[in-house]
């Protein structure tokens, strides 16, 4: 086999980056962040999300506070989601789009009051940063607000898995049992004042925490000390994708990046054409942006082998579509997908083929999501949209 | 320390000769480095497999990596458990681990590959 040499390139470091190392995690260069991508072993990591609790250094995430007198409006217009709905302390899954309708990002957008917050994607950061200074030069010049990056001043901590809420309820004096899935509170743990969001890309019960990044360290340590009888996992990168990936969560650079519309990739539904003008608006509203004929669908491989990205999915000699995620679901024990495939192919049931390596291996078109805890939650990305 | 009895090349893969036949697995390093292994393509008993080109595919949940044929030879036996226990190759690379056995042309390929001293200097600067 061959071992890839790692790359000298400088990299960003959270306000943990000495815990992981400490802890003698993988490190990988993530968006511009030298990450963890496994501590113990991806599979342990996985598995102990999905039966106790794992903890993760989201702290790479960007975190842009939008404030001011027009932050709504600022919001609406570089998000396509309808942010006027959101009343104080919830939050939304929502999309940055490029004039041509294209996704520039998914972000998650948090009405936290006074301010609104968004999270971006650290690989999208800059370019996010540099969008928002764009439109404020010319569609946005009247707007009263101010975008704040605070992505180096905070760190932002996962804590997902069936235990979380449990475990962090003698944390914090925050009732947990009032904080709904996508909500989000300011409010003190083991004193340190934090924004706790029931947020998560895991497809478990589980929080994001945002404290201040001096913080950081203290709050880590004290989510993976055992308490109750359960030791937290600290889980990485690595976990974190096939998590997502089980819960048919999109990741930006898979599922979605600049040559994809929201309608293709399965998001309509977070598109508010109706809700006034917003980037990307008239271009979404042409028919053309709703049939691409492509879809993104879920699928299973009927045998052996491991899809991914960039895989051809063909129809004999022609390739048809492209698979964008995929691994052998740690939960199901059996390889999983997802796939830009032609629409009429992307009905559940319908039958597939993805090259692996030259092969064309059977599989089937499959409902999301692949995995889900046992109490319901809506996915990012459903299947059912037409 | 990986095992004395067992030739090693640049790639990670150890050989092992047992009389005419030779067993062939990756290194412990090599399974490290993967991480968890789920997945593994060998070839058929009777295919033919060429020295340092590749003869399957291992894949862990991050990557995919190419298995280098240690000898030139026939494969005589594939370790078909791995199909249910992909995991055996973390667990126990120089033991129930290992991938192929295969009949060497020439005993000579052998002996151009690395000692296990070799090959842990050759990780040590890896």
């Amino acid at each position: 086999m061959t071992i890839e040499p790692l790359s000298g390139v400088a990299l960003l470091r959270t306000a943990l980056h000495d815990r992981h190392v400490a802890a003698k995690a993988r490190m990988v260069d993530f968006g511009g962040w030298d990450m963890p991508i496994q501590y113990g072993g991806i599979l342990a990591e996985h598995h102990a999300v999905r039966r106790s609790v794992g903890v993760f250094d989201l702290s790479h995430m960007g975190r842009l506070y939008v404030s001011g007198p027009d932050a709504l409006a600022l919001v609406q217009y570089l998000a396509t989601n309808d942010a006027s709905k959101l009343a104080a302390g919830r939050a939304q899954y929502s999309l940055i789009c490029g004039e041509d309708g294209r996704i520039l990002d998914d972000v998650i957008v948090y009405n936290l009051g006074e301010r609104m917050l968004l999270v971006v994607n650290a690989s999208n950061r800059e370019k996010i940063l540099a969008w928002i200074a764009d439109r404020r030069a010319g569609p946005l010049a009247s707007l009263d607000a101010d975008v704040h990056d605070a992505t180096t001043e905070t760190a932002m901590i996962g804590f997902q898995g069936p235990e979380s809420a449990r475990l962090l309820q003698s944390l914090t004096p925050a009732n947990l049992d009032d904080l709904r899935y996508y909500a989000a509170v300011d409010t003190t743990v083991d004193g340190v004042p934090t924004l706790l969001a029931r947020t998560g890309y895991t497809g478990e019960d589980g929080f994001e925490l945002i404290v201040a990044a001096e913080h950081g360290t203290r709050i880590w340590d004290l989510l993976l000390e055992p308490r109750d009888g359960v030791t937290p996992a600290l889980c990485g990168l690595g976990a974190r994708d096939t998590l997502r990936l089980e819960a048919g969560m999109a990741l930006y650079g898979h599922e979605i990046d600049e040559t994809r519309n929201p309608y293709e990739a399965g998001l309509g539904r977070v598109v508010k054409a109706e809700k006034g003008e917003f980037g990307g608006r008239d271009a979404l509203q042409t028919s053309s942006a709703a049939e691409t004929g492509l879809a993104l669908v879920a699928f299973e491989l009927l045998a052996g082998g491991v899809p991914r990205q960039g895989y051809p999915i063909v129809d004999g000699d022609t390739q048809i579509g492209v698979v964008t995620s995929g691994n052998v679901s740690p939960s199901l024990g059996k390889p999983i997908g997802m796939a830009y495939v032609p629409r009429e192919q992307s009905g559940v049931g319908a039958s597939l083929s993805v090259q692996i390596r030259g092969k064309a291996v059977p599989a089937r078109v499959v409902a999301l999501p692949f995995y889900e805890h046992r109490t319901r939650r809506r996915p990012i990305l459903g299947a059912s949209r037409g | 320390m990986d095992p004395a009895d067992r030739k090693y090349t640049q790639e990670h893969e150890w050989i092992q000769l047992e009389g005419e036949v030779a067993v062939v697995g990756i290194t412990h390093f090599a399974q490290d480095q993967l991480g968890d292994v789920v997945y593994v393509e060998l070839p058929k008993v009777g295919d033919r497999i060429e020295q340092m080109k590749p003869f399957g595919v291992i894949e862990s949940v991050k990557t995919a990596s190419d298995l280098f044929a240690p000898v030139t030879g026939t494969v005589v036996e594939v370790n078909d458990t791995l199909g249910e226990q992909p995991q055996s190759v973390n667990d126990e690379p120089y033991a129930a681990g290992w991938l192929i056995k295969v009949k060497p042309d020439s005993a000579g390929d052998v002996e151009t590959l690395m000692t296990a001293e070799q090959y842990g200097e050759h990780v040590g600067k890896a």
